[in-house]
């Protein structure tokens, strides 16, 4: 069996507030390719701590974090941000596009502080860019503005901008929280294609039709993580 | 990260906003144009006033020649100083203590009943006196090398000497008397720039000058042409007198560039306080401009960060944008800051003198001012911490 992309081993996150906050406690969790995992819990549940320390945003109190078979808690804050930005692939819930730059422009964006390799050079990037735009079926709005796009193409955008360099791991944040049904379903089944592709997804959400999609499904309560 | 990237995030980042970009960018530009405006002027107005007084004194040279038994400098000598490249025209002199006070008096032919005679100063000079002392004839010419060829008993008088001895016609060759010997006048030369004296004087050719104890040149004038000076004042000795030049005194005007100078230093002082305030006023607005984009763009930092930039490149993108503010800033202010010059220098009739090492520097000094400016506000960008900045 092939390495775990994620492996967590006794997590815990504690924020010095007074009194301190223990937002997660000993969570372990491993996750393979082609994983299709919902993260859910109520809000104030740890989800969101969990994401940031998953994307490399945060780093835990204890425990152990791989990535990829890379013990990420002992890494300095440069090495972690490169690790980020090569192996995962970030959607949140506000897509977060630039909103003076086209739809493609926001998709090369990606590679922009990876360039240094052959294969995220300036040369080829809009093809590349193109071909992840392709990936999730807006190759027709390649020149547009964010602003005239429907709310389910901006975020299909901000996938295809989470593809470009083929990350390890997609992270997900909330990801149809801004999307009517209709545009829920459509990206949902994005996320479907791009599971059966091989792409390891991990989502965090507290909508059921969203968690419903998914092929495994793990809780969060206080800080607790409980597979379903 | 490329580096052409960066440039390409920074000047996205920038056009982005294009309204707030252009307000943020106008302190800068009103201080540069300032400090263009005040160096160009100065220059230009001091190069004007240099100017002026170089058509009088910058362009003269006078050569004394001391009293020798020896010839120091001949009469034809003045050939090889006219030759010298910068020099106008140039005139060899004499003129003595005994030759500053003769007898001098017109034909009682002229007005029997006139007191004619006067104490005058007799010069003898070379044929070329008129263009060396920058005067023009009055009445008929001046004597020429055929007068001396000839040896003709001709004379020239001043314009205010013509006056003194009722001189104001020449078709009857009046003469005058100088001792017991009887010259014809043959012109009258007035409106002299330099040696203003010769008005009052008579001018007689070398030839003659003998007779009254002006057989060596004294004194030679030399006009240059502008900026030549210096290198005449050199030259001229050896080209006078080969051998006996260190003999030769040689009184050269000020340099022009010490005298323009001073007139900088003065009018600069002032206006170059004033464009520095602006400048540093214009740092701030582009520092507090700065500083509320990276508060406004705060999700953008996260998002950057989450796609892999680490604090340097965030830091270094929020820096050279508000460098090329800046920059932007110098251009525009160090162009209307020339046109202003150029403006001035027209209404005035000046010839406008443009430093071109400014034209270089003000842009420089604008994205400076941008540099300094965007350095706290990049580094608060830098410090983000990506959850926060992406909560």
């Amino acid at each position: 069996m092939p390495e775990p992309v994620i492996v967590l081993d006794a997590v815990s996150k504690e924020f010095p507030t007074d009194p301190p906050v223990r937002a997660l406690s000993d969570v372990s969790l491993a996750v393979h390719q082609s994983d299709y995992v919902a993260i859910i819990g109520p809000s104030g549940s740890g989800k969101s701590t969990l994401l940031n320390v998953l994307g490399l945003l945060d780093t835990p109190s204890s425990g152990s974090y791989l990535l990829d078979g890379i013990e990420t808690t002992v890494l300095r804050d440069g090495e972690r941000t490169r690790l980020r930005g090569s192996r995962i692939g970030f959607v949140f819930q506000s897509f977060h596009l630039l909103s003076h730059r086209s739809v493609a422009e926001n998709v090369m964006l990606a590679e922009v502080y990876r360039s240094g390799t052959a294969e995220n050079g300036r040369k080829g990037r809009r093809a590349r860019a193109l071909a992840a735009l392709d990936r999730v079926g807006l190759s027709h709005r390649v020149d547009f503005p964010p602003d005239r796009l429907s709310g389910g193409e901006r975020q299909r955008a901000a996938i295809a901008r989470a593809l470009m360099g083929g990350p390890s791991l997609l992270l997900c944040d909330e990801p149809t929280g801004n999307l009517d049904s209709h545009n829920t379903d459509a990206v949902l089944a994005l996320f479907d294609d791009l599971r059966d592709q091989g792409l390891t997804i991990v989502v965090i959400t507290h909508e059921t039709q969203v968690s419903g999609r998914a092929k495994r499904r793990v809780r969060i309560t206080d800080g607790l993580l409980v597979e379903e | 990260m490329d580096v052409r990237d960066l440039l390409n995030e920074a000047m996205a980042g920038m056009l982005a906003r294009p309204a707030r970009t252009a307000l943020t960018t106008l302190g800068t530009v009103l201080g540069i144009t300032t400090l263009v405006i005040t160096l160009g002027i100065a220059a230009t107005a001091g190069n004007q006033i240099v100017g002026r007084f170089d058509e009088l004194t910058a362009t003269t040279i006078t050569v004394e020649v001391p009293e020798s038994r020896t010839v120091v400098v001949a009469w034809d000598a003045i050939d090889q100083v006219t030759r010298l490249r910068g020099v106008t025209s140039a005139a060899a002199v004499a003129e003595t203590k005994e030759s500053a006070n003769l007898t001098v008096r017109s034909s009682k032919i002229v007005d029997p009943t006139r007191v004619t005679d006067q104490t005058l100063t007799v010069v003898a000079s070379s044929p070329s006196l008129p263009q060396a002392v920058k005067g023009s004839m009055v009445e008929g010419r001046f004597f020429d090398a055929g007068h001396l060829a000839r040896k003709d008993k001709v004379v020239v008088v001043g314009e205010h000497a013509a006056k003194l001895l009722g001189i104001t016609r020449l078709e009857r060759a009046p003469a005058i008397f100088i001792g017991r010997h009887a010259y014809t006048v043959i012109g009258i030369l007035g409106a002299m720039k330099r040696e203003r004296n010769l008005s009052t004087a008579v001018m007689v050719p070398p030839t003659i000058g003998r007779q009254f104890g002006l057989k060596d040149v004294t004194r030679v004038l030399i006009n240059t042409s502008l900026g030549a000076a210096d290198l005449i004042a050199d030259q001229a000795p050896l080209a006078l007198s080969p051998g006996n030049e260190s003999l030769l005194q040689v009184i050269a005007p000020p340099s022009p560039t010490r005298a323009r100078d001073g007139v900088q230093s003065d009018v600069n002082s002032l206006f170059l306080i004033l464009g520095l305030v602006s400048l540093v006023v214009g740092a701030v607005g582009i520092a507090n401009v700065t500083l509320v984009t990276v508060m406004e763009r705060v999700a953008e930092i996260g998002l950057r960060r989450s796609l892999g930039a680490a604090r340097r490149h965030v830091a270094a993108q929020f820096l050279l944008e508000s460098t090329l503010t800046g920059l932007t800033g110098g251009v525009i202010g160090a162009s209307l800051g020339l046109v202003a010059i150029v403006g001035v220098s027209a209404a005035k009739q000046w010839t406008p003198v443009l430093d071109l090492r400014l034209a270089v520097a003000a842009p420089l000094a604008g994205a400076l001012v941008g540099l300094l400016a965007g350095l706290h506000p990049s580094l608060r960008a830098a410090r983000m911490e990506p959850v926060d900045a992406l909560r």
